[in-house]
């Protein structure tokens, strides 16, 4: 392994590389933020829907968990265009990892709202606070609370997942760095240095989590 | 005459197939203070929380000051009220729990202040004002800025009554309060509904206290398989009960 010649290929290649960075933060942060906000919906329909909501969005998400990202990112890619919908492989990979997302969101928004006791919905119907308003100012708080370090994994699963997009011809950071690989066949190095950047994306967002953990933690 | 605050007629509740009130009559007046006792499973916990919606009943009428909790007639027919509609009814009375239910992520002035804030729509700073006097009065000011956590089980019933009590609700229901403390903390809570009763408060407890019952109450009423058995002065209750299921309670309450 020549240290070296490997910095000097990743140097010389530093604008796509850093463009690729650039493409799996921001497919990542598209799918997590979008993910998230559709995911509280469907954690909120799977806790609260009437028994035919629940089944429907009950199909969705185990359709969605139990089908592998591959498959789904292929899906929205080839299938989405056979109806009649044209989005670009970029479009169709964040909306895929977004719905991915939002059925993991959704089964742990659901966990931790049925987690919380009765007697906090309780209290809130005896002070007079109306189904949104116990939701927004009661559950939903200690909820978020709850769900903050499997909201983190799921992130980072999804920075992970976003690798996915190369297939689909998305030069995110897997790929501008294979593009760097093919010209300099440094595979072993180039391969060693890509998974170092996203150990450090998702090494940042760990840390961040769990600085907001503790920034919200209640005293006790 | 004097609308009653509580007026409970012919009320029936049912859980699936099992009837847990078979119809219940009560009536309380202004300052009146009543006591539920009875073994578990008489149904007095579901008697109070009917009162306030907590449970829906199928049959009968709550009325708090004179207007039905829940329901209406309409054409003949029994039709359940708005969500926004309960929420305001339920705001008439206040209410305290055997686990207190105080919300965990929130300060102690900030779990008196949400009610006022949301329900009764004061500005933050009335609220404040509000929340502070009625901490003080349950011996709780010098411990506003404490979360739940910070505080014992009867501190923390002391915060959870003057959240309900801030709201100035026309009756207050007390589920157990005193239940799931550590003896020494009882006498605490006690003392602030004592001083409750004092000022005038209309209350309708469950209560597991007989000595408490017979001290604080007007009037005691006996609940055995969702009726009531007897009902009357506490002296009468306690030191003259008619039937002998009372008498063979009172002796397992060590009354």
């Amino acid at each position: 392994m020549d240290v070296l010649q490997t910095l000097d290929a990743i140097w010389s290649a530093r604008v796509p590389i850093l463009h690729g960075l650039g493409n799996t933060i921001l497919i990542s942060l598209l799918s997590i933020v979008m993910g998230t906000i559709l995911g509280v919906v469907v954690g909120l329909l799977l806790t609260y829907g009437n028994w035919f909501v629940r089944l429907i969005v009950r199909l969705y998400s185990d359709f969605l968990r139990g089908t592998p990202v591959f498959v789904l990112i292929l899906a929205c890619f080839y299938i989405l265009s056979v109806v009649g919908i044209q989005l670009t492989a970029f479009q169709a990979g964040v909306f895929a990892l977004t719905l991915f997302c939002s059925s993991h969101v959704g089964e742990i928004v659901r966990g931790s709202l049925q987690a919380i006791p009765a007697g906090q919905t309780e209290a809130a119907k005896s002070i007079g606070l109306t189904f949104f308003g116990t939701f927004f100012s009661v559950l939903l708080p200690q909820a978020l609370r709850m769900i903050l370090p499997t909201w983190v994994n799921t992130a980072t699963e999804i920075v992970k997942a976003s690798t996915l997009l190369s297939i689909i011809g998305v030069v995110e950071l897997l790929l501008s760095v294979q593009q760097v690989i093919s010209r300099t066949y440094l595979s072993l190095e180039l391969y060693f240095f890509a998974g170092f950047v996203f150990f450090l994306v998702n090494f940042t967002i760990e840390k961040v989590g769990r600085f907001v953990e503790r920034k919200v933690a209640l005293p006790t | 005459m004097t609308v009653p605050v509580l007026e409970i007629r012919n009320l029936h509740k049912r859980f699936g197939s099992v009837e847990v009130l078979k119809g219940i009559d009560l009536t309380m007046q202004k300052s009146d203070v009543v006591s539920l006792i009875g073994a578990s499973g008489s149904g007095k916990t579901t008697l109070l929380r009917c009162v306030n919606l907590l449970e829906d009943y199928e049959e009968g009428v709550v009325a708090v000051a004179g207007e039905q909790i829940g329901y209406v007639e309409r054409n003949g027919k029994r039709v359940r009220l708005r969500e926004r509609e309960i929420a305001r009814q339920r705001a008439m009375t206040g209410m305290a729990f055997q686990q207190f239910n105080l919300f965990p992520h929130m300060s102690a002035i900030r779990n008196v202040m949400l009610g006022l804030v949301k329900t009764r729509k004061m500005s933050k700073d009335e609220a404040y004002a509000t929340a502070e006097s009625w901490l003080e009065r349950v011996g709780m000011a010098d411990r506003k800025d404490h979360y739940p956590g910070q505080l014992s089980g009867g501190q923390q019933q002391r915060v959870a009554i003057a959240r309900a009590i801030a709201m100035n609700p026309q009756l207050m229901l007390f589920d157990e309060v005193t239940s799931a403390l550590d003896p020494e903390l009882v006498g605490e809570v006690l003392s602030v509904i004592k001083g409750l009763a004092a000022d005038g408060m209309t209350m309708l407890l469950v209560t597991h206290e007989m000595q408490f019952a017979h001290d604080v109450s007007n009037k005691v009423v006996f609940m055995q398989d969702g009726r009531i058995a007897e009902e009357g002065s506490p002296d009468q209750l306690f030191y003259h009960p008619k039937s002998e299921r009372l008498a063979a309670f009172l002796k397992n309450s060590k009354f």
